[in-house]
């Protein structure tokens, strides 16, 4: 089977999943924090995008409250909240250094190779296209948890831990044809609490070391020497 | 009949190739709001450069007397290659898309020694740097056209496109890295904006004009042609493999003028996108090159794995 057989549903949703995993790359490889927050948001689009079209043509209305909580949070909220707290910091001049680049995006290639291979078990025994998408999911998880491991700033840890929820929710959404209402709000509450207690997190950690670099916290002794 | 037309495809797309050169001025002049020279105007510097008489250096072997032939001639011949506006001709039925990078790749070897031949520090300079950024523009390159060639299974141009045209329009997400890949590769590799400035002779960013500072007269004419005969490649290349809607596929009189008028419409529209480009975009430092076409490398992976994982289902 290829791609040409599939209806023009499934052609959309596995491109949707493609530019997922390509904003997942771009914010991996990103030094700016204004510009990792815009991609973050954008990534938040595509999975609006993704969610009304499932619930389009899956004839699923309650997906459509889904994609409008995601337009609101993801896209709306948590990137407005992360860019005011960048621009009160001074922080959108700075770039970031990042140590390999290229070893890094070489690495989240791998990464990607290594969730398909993982996941190829689970092809053989159902729909082959969920299981496709669910693949680029879980490489968007891993590929954020390479983007908190691979900056410094607590702003990048926290771009990278919301595209790991991210790529679940994009996961859910095409494998699941939608989880119940009841998770859904659970899990948008708690990515809002999340966000927020980020947001406390940041005011402690400036007020502690006086800069958002985590780096820095290597050199926190009890005693000072 | 076929090979008059193939013959007749490739004088046009050679003969057209300084329109397009000056076609583009024309957009980043209106975009930055300066006076366009005429659309001729590669013509007439093609045909001044021409008329004078080449200047040689007393160091200069035979090869540098012989490098600009050689390079325009294997320009030509990866013309011959790309179909233009007809699919099923012989030539693009003897070569295939490796063989089209391998013009390419002879073309490069030829003007790097040509820079070196004659030992100005300038010459040198610009031929290490074209080597450089070739070395890792190819395996972008490559790859991204392996991603194309994976779905149609077949490295012939001829036969992807008509497999892209069979296949109607199809949204597959390898051919949109495929896509972004390539437009970078090409950015690169015909030396515009972001990694080479064509329009200046600056000496600490120059690159492909570090290597031919030395040429003049005709030999300087031959080696402007097979550059804007490379940009129109690269062009048409990208039009016609991801786009190839409108391109004759039968070698009636009107199928042919549909697939010019097609392909130049495709161009055109490319050409305006690349003046956008290069007038939003500032030219990047050197060092950053490699990150850049790294970046391209990555997109053609990333392509290439979105072909594997997403679009061969079991």
């Amino acid at each position: 089977m290829n791609a040409q057989h599939l209806d023009f549903y499934m052609q959309t949703i596995l491109s949707m999943a493609a530019l997922v995993a390509f904003t997942s790359f771009l914010m991996l490889g990103q030094g700016r924090l204004l510009r990792l927050i815009f991609v973050f948001a954008i990534q938040g689009l595509l999975l609006t995008l993704t969610t009304g079209l499932a619930a389009y043509s899956l004839d699923n209305p309650h997906l459509y409250i889904s994609a409008v909580l995601t337009l609101l949070l993801k896209v709306l909220f948590i990137p407005a909240m992360l860019r005011r707290e960048v621009l009160k910091m001074a922080m959108h001049r700075d770039v970031e250094a990042l140590k390999n680049k290229t070893l890094i995006m070489l690495s989240g290639a791998s990464l990607m190779i290594f969730s398909y291979y993982i996941l190829h078990p689970i092809v053989q025994t159902s729909n082959a296209v969920m299981i496709n998408a669910l693949a680029v999911g879980l490489s968007v998880v891993l590929l954020g948890m390479l983007l908190m491991i691979s900056h410094r700033q607590a702003i990048a840890h926290v771009v990278g831990f919301m595209s790991i929820e991210n790529g679940l929710f994009f996961a859910a959404i095409v494998a699941t044809h939608g989880m119940p209402m009841v998770v859904e709000l659970g899990v948008a509450f708690d990515v809002l609490v999340a966000a927020i207690l980020f947001g406390i997190f940041f005011l402690h950690i400036r007020t502690s070391i006086d800069s958002l670099d985590v780096d820095l916290m290597n050199r926190l002794h009890e005693v000072e020497k | 009949m076929n090979w008059l037309i193939a013959i007749l495809q490739t004088a046009l797309l050679v003969g057209l190739s300084p329109l397009l050169a000056g076609w583009l001025k024309r957009c980043k002049c209106f975009l930055q709001n300066r006076q366009p020279p005429s659309v001729f105007q590669p013509y007439r510097d093609l045909l001044k450069l021409t008329r004078k008489q080449p200047v040689l250096s007393h160091d200069a072997s035979w090869l540098f007397h012989f490098a600009p032939y050689m390079v325009l001639s294997a320009t030509v011949l990866a013309a011959s290659v790309v179909p233009f506006i007809a699919v099923d001709l012989p030539t693009s039925a003897t070569a295939d898309v490796i063989v089209l990078v391998g013009f390419f790749a002879f073309a490069r070897f030829f003007l790097t020694l040509a820079g070196l031949d004659v030992g100005t520090a300038f010459g040198g300079m610009g031929a290490s740097r074209e080597v450089t950024i070739s070395s890792l523009a190819e395996p972008a390159m490559l790859m991204a056209v392996f991603t194309l060639t994976m779905t149609a299974s077949t490295t012939n141009l001829a036969f992807a496109i008509d497999h892209v045209l069979q296949a109607g329009l199809v949204l597959r997400p390898s051919f949109l890295f495929a896509l972004f890949a390539l437009l970078l590769v090409a950015v690169a590799e015909t030396g515009r904006v972001p990694v080479d400035n064509p329009a200046t002779h600056l000496e600490l960013t120059m690159i492909h004009e570090a290597m031919i500072l030395e040429y003049s007269g005709r030999h300087l004419a031959l080696i402007e042609w097979a550059s804007q005969l490379k940009l129109m490649l690269y062009g048409v290349l990208i039009a016609n493999l991801f786009f190839p809607w409108g391109i004759a596929q039968s070698l009636s009189l009107n199928a042919l003028g549909f697939g010019l008028f097609a392909i130049l419409l495709k161009l055109a529209v490319l050409t305006l996108i690349l003046a956008f480009a290069e007038t939003a975009v500032a030219k990047m430092r050197l060092f950053r090159v490699q990150e850049y076409l790294g970046f391209a490398y990555l997109l053609a992976l990333l392509g290439m794995l979105s072909h594997i994982v997403l679009e061969v289902l079991l």
